[in-house]
C-alpha cells in the first residue's frame, strides 16, 4: 500500500521487499523492528554489493600491480567519492574511513592531546552518547584541560543561553551530537558551530544518529569534524567515516602506525603519507567501505527529504497513540526530533516491557542507551526506546501500541 | 524436599501452560509473591552486576541450611529470582553447589539462560553458588 505523504507517495510496501530480514518471524510473530537507532537493516542492494565484492574482486588495495587489486582500489576510492558527495565535503581526502563513529571520535581526541594545555576548556553537551564523553574525559586527564557541560531542559533540548555562557577564549573544542540517540532531539548545530568558531573553538559533531535521517552538508555547516557509522544507515557494521577539514587533518598527528599510512620508513625515522592515508593504517575494511557507498546510493535513491517526511508521520502517529496509554511518560519532546520515542510507563520497569514486547516479535531497546547522564537527569534507570525507519509502517506501530498495552495489562 | 524434587515440582507447574503468555503471567505472579529482602541488605555489595534490572541477593545460614532472600526492580526478573530461590533456598550448601540448572530449559525459560542476556540469570545462579561455597567453607 502506498502511503501519501506531504512530500510524495512513499511506497513503503515496495521498499520493504528490498529488506529480506523483514520477512522473518520472531517468537512466532512477524518481526516488527523498532531498534533502528541501534542498527538499521540491510537492503538486498547492499547485500549484493558485499557478495559481489567477495565473489568477484576481493583483493588488497592501493599497492597491488595486478588487476583485481586495481579493481578493488577503484571501487573503494569511488565509494570515498560517493561519501564525499553525499556529505558535500570539498575534497575526497577529507573523508577518512574508520571502523565507525567511536573510532572517528577517538582519532580526533587523541590528536588533540598535543594541542591542549592546562586551563583550556572543552565543552560537551549533556545528551551525549558515552562514546562522545569518555574519549574527551580521557583527553582532559592527559592534558589538564577542563570538561564543561551544556545543560538541557525537561523537554530534552539544550539550554542555548547556558552554552553561550560557557564560550570563552579558553574554549578550544566543542563536541555535540547532531541528534541525541536517547531522546531523538535535533540540536541546532549550525548555530553552535558559528558561535564556537567566533571564540576560536573547533567543533566535532557526532552525526551517528542524524545520518540516517538528515543529509548533512559539512561545508554549509562549516563543521570541523563530522563522524558517522555506516550500520545506522543501511550499511554494514565495522565501517564509518570521519570528515575533517583539510587544515585540521593536516595538523593532527597520525592515530595509528602501520602499513598504508607511511611515505618512507627507515629505522632512523618515518615520513607519513598524505591525506587520507595518514589516518588509514593497515588494510582497511575494503568491502565495508564499498558497501557503505552502495547504502548511500540506496538511500539517496529513495530521497532523504522523502524519508524524513515519511518518518516524521510515523513519529507523530506513534507519539499520539502512545500518549493515549495511561501512565505514559515520553522523554524527549523537543520541537525538532527524529523518529525516536523514549518512554516509560508509571510503575513499570523498561526491562519488563521490552521483554514482553520481544515475546510478541517486537524489537525495541531498553536500558540507559549508553547515555547514563541523560537517565540521571530524568532520575530514571532507563527507558524503552522505539526508533523507526523508512521501512516501518503504520500497521507495525499499531501492533507495537497494542503490544505495549498488553504488556502493561500483564505487568500491573 | 531436595533441590531435585523442588525442580520437578516447578517443571510440573509450568507444564500446565500452553503458551508464553500464561508462563509469563505466572512468573509475574511469582515475582509479586517473592519474599522480600530486608531493606538493610539492599546495598551495593549485594547487587548482582551485569543486570539491566537490579537484583539484590542476601544469604544467611539457618542451622546447616542456606536461606536466600532477594529483590529486583523489574518484575519478570523478580519472577525468575523467585523460582531460583524456591529451588535453592533452605538447602544445605553442598547440595546447592552440586545442583544443575537444566530445569530452567525445561520450563521454557531457556532464552534467559544465555550468558549475554541482560537480566543476568547466569550471574544470579553463579552468585547463589558462590554464597554456597562461602558458607560451606564456614560449616567445615
Amino acid at each position: 500500500m502506498a502511503h501519501q505523504t506531504q512530500a510524495k507517495t512513499f511506497e513503503v510496501e515496495r521498499i520493504r521487499k528490498d529488506f529480506p530480514i523483514l520477512n522473518r518471524e520472531v517468537n512466532g510473530y512477524p518481526l516488527v523492528y523498532f531498534d533502528n537507532a541501534a542498527t538499521s537493516q540491510t537492503p538486498q542492494q547492499v547485500i549484493d554489493a558485499i557478495a559481489d565484492y567477495y565473489s568477484n574482486y576481493n583483493a588488497n588495495i592501493h599497492r597491488g600491480v595486478h588487476s583485481l587489486s586495481q579493481e578493488a582500489t577503484d571501487k573503494y576510492e569511488q565509494a570515498r567519492i560517493k561519501i564525499q558527495q553525499h556529505f558535500n565535503a570539498g575534497k575526497a581526502h577529507e573523508i577518512i574511513f574508520t571502523s565507525g563513529t567511536t573510532h572517528g571520535i577517538n582519532l580526533v581526541a587523541s590528536g588533540f592531546s598535543g594541542f591542549l594545555k592546562e586551563g583550556d576548556e572543552v565543552i560537551v553537551s549533556a545528551m551525549e552518547h558515552h562514546s562522545n564523553i569518555v574519549p574527551w574525559q580521557m583527553l582532559c586527564e592527559r592534558t589538564g584541560a577542563k570538561l564543561k557541560v551544556i545543560p538541557m531542559d525537561q523537554k530534552g533540548e539544550l539550554i542555548y543561553a547556558e552554552f553561550e555562557k560557557l564560550l570563552s577564549a579558553k574554549a578550544r573544542l566543542v563536541f555535540v551530537n547532531h541528534v541525541s540517540n536517547a531522546l531523538g532531539t535535533v540540536n541546532p548545530i549550525k548555530d553552535i558551530i558559528q558561535k564556537s568558531h567566533a571564540v576560536g573553538a573547533a567543533v566535532l559533531v557526532d552525526g551517528a544518529q542524524a545520518a540516517p535521517h538528515i543529509k548533512a552538508d559539512v561545508q554549509d555547516l562549516d563543521v570541523d569534524f563530522y563522524v558517522v557509522s555506516a550500520h545506522k544507515m543501511c550499511g554494514p557494521t565495522g565501517v564509518g567515516i570521519l570528515y575533517g577539514k583539510e587544515e585540521w587533518l593536516e595538523k593532527l598527528p597520525p592515530y595509528q602506525g602501520g602499513g598504508e599510512m607511511i611515505a618512507t620508513v627507515s629505522f632512523e625515522g618515518t615520513t607519513y603519507a598524505g591525506l587520507p592515508h595518514k589516518f588509514e593504517a593497515g588494510t582497511p575494511n575494503i568491502c565495508g567501505g564499498i558497501a557503505f557507498g552502495a547504502a548511500l546510493d540506496y538511500m539517496n535513491g529513495l530521497g532523504f527529504d522523502e524519508i524524513a517526511a515519511y518518518e516524521h508521520e510515523l513519529l507523530e502517529y506513534a507519539t499520539r497513540k502512545l500518549k493515549e496509554i495511561e501512565g505514559m511518560k515520553i522523554y524527549g519532546e523537543a520541537a525538532e526530533k527524529t523518529a525516536v520515542i523514549s518512554f516509560n510507563i508509571e510503575g513499570l520497569h523498561p526491562y519488563d516491557i521490552g521483554t514482553l514486547l520481544d515475546k510478541m516479535g517486537i524489537a525495541v531497546r531498553t536500558g540507559h542507551h549508553c547515555a547514563q547522564p541523560v537517565m540521571d537527569f530524568f532520575k530514571i534507570p532507563g527507558t524503552v526506546r522505539a526508533s523507526f525507519s523508512f521501512y516501518n509502517t503504520f500497521e507495525e506501530i499499531g501492533r507495537f501500541v497494542e503490544g505495549v498495552k498488553k504488556a502493561k495489562m500483564m505487568l500491573q | 524436599m531436595t533441590i531435585q524434587e523442588k525442580q520437578q515440582e516447578v517443571i510440573e507447574e509450568f507444564s500446565m501452560f500452553d503458551d508464553w503468555m500464561q508462563r509469563y503471567e505466572y512468573m509475574i505472579e511469582l515475582g509479586k509473591s517473592l519474599p522480600l529482602i530486608d531493606e538493610k541488605y539492599k546495598i551495593d555489595e549485594n547487587l548482582i552486576k551485569g543486570c539491566q534490572s537490579k537484583v539484590w541477593v542476601h544469604a544467611e545460614l539457618e542451622g546447616d541450611k542456606l536461606v536466600f532472600t532477594a529483590d529486583s526492580d523489574a518484575i519478570i526478573t523478580k519472577g525468575i529470582v523467585a523460582i531460583l530461590i524456591r529451588v535453592f533456598s533452605h538447602q544445605p550448601p553442598a547440595e546447592i553447589i552440586d545442583a544443575d540448572t537444566a530445569f530452567i530449559d525445561e520450563i521454557g525459560l531457556k532464552e534467559h539462560l544465555s550468558p549475554t542476556r541482560a537480566n543476568g540469570l547466569v550471574s544470579m545462579i553463579k552468585q547463589l553458588k558462590m554464597y554456597a561455597v562461602a558458607y560451606q567453607t564456614q560449616l567445615n
